[in-house]
């Protein structure tokens, strides 16, 4: 879409983009040009500038079972909860476009979770979630040692993937919604008419209908997991028990801040990079192709 | 709804309800256990009954994490974001839309790109670009031997060094450098009709007069569905903050969590930090209860 009237002067106008073009040069281009550099030479230990290795950072990432650790536990967690989120988000929005009685109150209520901080979240999780203290302990009360994120890996992972979908019913409800809303009433009228319960509308119409917002939360979701997570870890389990919810962000955290190893991190920031571009691309092909149903 | 379906509306309104109070379930122990002393939240399970230790608790952890000093770096963060990403998103998508120079649409692109990327995704470079935010320019000098020339010249040593660790401009800058809010202005420039660019050339108005005069003002319900929607996530950020701000004195609330987090060892008093908690997620919960309109419009748009 073009404007019918506009302004000619160059300057000016490139004086309006200015700002933001020199803070997306400095803190977006040049770090991320950056990383590609790292990720392709190794600093020397007493000083002296990188040299370049070529792929070698490349190939002792593939080849560290703890990254495709990290790379798996990422998939299990993003898959997960953004299973759970999208999953329950769907029903709640989808029940709550009925407008039955209280509809106001749970349209308000059920975006509250996204207000929150995921560290936040993650301390209140980890209080709720402990086990000797918070109410997943009256488990351990009746079977002892059956539940104990600390300790077990599995439990840690279910805990922290919890604490995130919990978080994001908040904002997958407010897309389902408002894409709901925007579905022309007159054809859930007109199926109504011809005979077909709720139940049945939903399915073969708010459903259909749905498929671009479902398909763009779905990126979105399993992209946030990636970075909304970190908060989320670090608070409740820093990656533990035994590395056992060490996700990519937080690897990379911990090998470029803790460990010390930029070119490392670099190439996983790279290798991460390249995921989320994969993921967005897919998206845009995908949207072009399907949405506009109207 | 159209028609009558009790068992089926039955069944909703339960589903609903369970929805509900697992919506609700946290921030209930949140703020139950921020009522207890440290006896009770630590019984199991803890009674749901309010306690009558509110106000000590939230002293306690008011003192512990040093929240009066963090609190406030907190609003000057997030607000100096949300206004930051106002206005350069404002200024750059009026460029975009509203001229047409030679390398429009790579401008366009470019801003674009920067969509994908999460500062978290690329958080190793970014922390070495503000240990020296003047590096890149350095670096440009260097590579196009400008500084050679300089120093056989003048005989001055080229170096542009700007340290952005531990200072605001640091924890703000590199959040502000996204296009988020770009496009929820330039979807919103499309939608002003063309006549009124057309009466106020006419009338002689050059461009900046056009956007401060009226821009602006129509695009006030922008501005503040973009800025609530930046203050939360700002408000919200951890890892960042995390990195760079080493110094108490730059702290921000959301990182002081991690000194909440109850020792190992003894009783942990978990009503402690839960009272901490609760002052830490309240004002961007308030923000969108109070902003629910504009924070709902402002989400939707600028995903899109």
């Amino acid at each position: 879409m073009e404007k019918r009237a506009t302004f000619s002067s160059t300057r000016i106008g490139l004086l309006f983009a200015l700002p933001m073009l020199v803070l997306i040069f400095v803190f977006f281009y040049w770090p991320s040009g950056q990383a590609l550099y790292w990720a392709f030479t190794l600093e020397q230990p007493w000083g002296g500038g990188n040299t370049w290795v070529g792929l070698q950072n490349f190939r002792q990432l593939l080849s560290d079972p703890y990254y495709w650790g990290a790379i798996s536990r990422s998939m299990v967690f993003g898959l997960g909860s953004t299973g759970i989120a999208m999953g329950v988000a769907l029903l709640l929005a989808l029940f709550t476009d009925r407008e039955m009685r209280g509809h106001k109150a749970y349209r308000s209520i059920f975006i509250w979770p996204y207000a929150i901080a995921a560290p936040a979240l993650g301390l209140a999780f980890r209080f709720i979630l402990a086990p000797e203290a918070g109410f997943l302990s009256l488990i351990n009360q009746i079977w002892p040692g059956l539940w104990n994120p600390a300790l077990d890996g599995t439990d840690a992972m279910i805990a922290v993937i919890i604490a995130f979908s919990w978080k994001y019913i908040g904002y997958n409800f407010i897309f389902f919604l408002s894409a709901l809303q925007s579905i022309p009433r007159s054809l859930i009228e007109a199926a109504a008419m011809d005979g077909s319960g709720p139940m049945r509308r939903m399915w073969d119409i708010q459903l259909p209908l749905l498929t671009p917002t479902l398909f763009f939360l779905l990126v979105i979701n399993i992209t946030e997991s990636f970075q909304d997570s970190f908060g989320i870890v670090d608070i409740m389990t820093q990656g533990g028990p035994a590395r056992a919810t060490e996700l990519m962000v937080y690897k990379i955290y911990f090998d470029g801040f803790k460990g010390l190893d930029y070119s490392g991190a670099a190439a996983q920031s790279i290798i991460l990079m390249g995921l989320v571009v994969l993921l967005t691309i897919v998206q845009f092909r995908f949207i072009e192709r399907r949405v506009h149903y109207k | 709804m159209v028609e009558r379906t009790p068992i089926f509306n039955a069944v909703c309104q339960i589903v609903l309800l369970i929805g509900l109070l697992t919506v609700l379930f946290p921030f209930v122990i949140v703020i139950v256990a921020a009522t207890h002393d440290i006896r009770a939240v630590n019984t199991v399970p803890m009674s749901l009954v309010p306690g009558s230790d509110l106000l000590t608790n939230l002293h306690e952890a008011w003192v512990r994490a040093d929240l009066g000093r963090k609190l406030i770096n907190s609003f000057v963060f997030a607000g100096t974001v949300a206004a930051g990403k106002v206005l350069l998103s404002s200024m750059a998508a009026f460029a975009i839309v509203y001229f047409r120079f030679p390398g429009r649409m790579l401008m366009f692109w470019v801003i674009f790109v920067t969509l994908m990327l999460p500062l978290e995704v690329r958080i190793v470079p970014t922390y070495a670009v503000a240990a020296n935010a003047l590096a890149p320019f350095q670096a440009i000098l260097d590579i196009t031997g400008i500084s050679w020339l300089i120093h056989a010249i003048s005989g001055l040593q080229v170096k542009l060094e700007w340290g952005l660790l531990n200072s605001y401009p640091g924890l703000i800058l590199p959040l502000v450098a996204t296009a988020t809010g770009t496009f929820l202005y330039r979807q919103f420039y499309l939608t002003v009709p063309d006549e009124l660019a057309e009466a106020a050339k006419m009338d002689g108005s050059g461009p900046v007069r056009f956007f401060v005069d009226i821009l602006f003002p129509l695009s006030k319900p922008n501005m503040i569905a973009l800025f609530t929607i930046m203050f939360v996530w700002s408000w919200n950020q951890y890892l960042w903050p995390l990195l760079i701000t080493t110094d108490p004195n730059f702290g921000i609330a959301v990182t002081q969590l991690k000194h909440l987090i109850p020792s190992e060892f003894g009783l942990p008093d978990w009503n402690v930090a839960m009272a901490g908690t609760l002052i830490i997620m309240a004002p961007p919960l308030i923000v969108v209860i109070v902003m629910q309109r504009w924070f709902v419009r402002g989400l939707i748009s600028t995903e899109k």
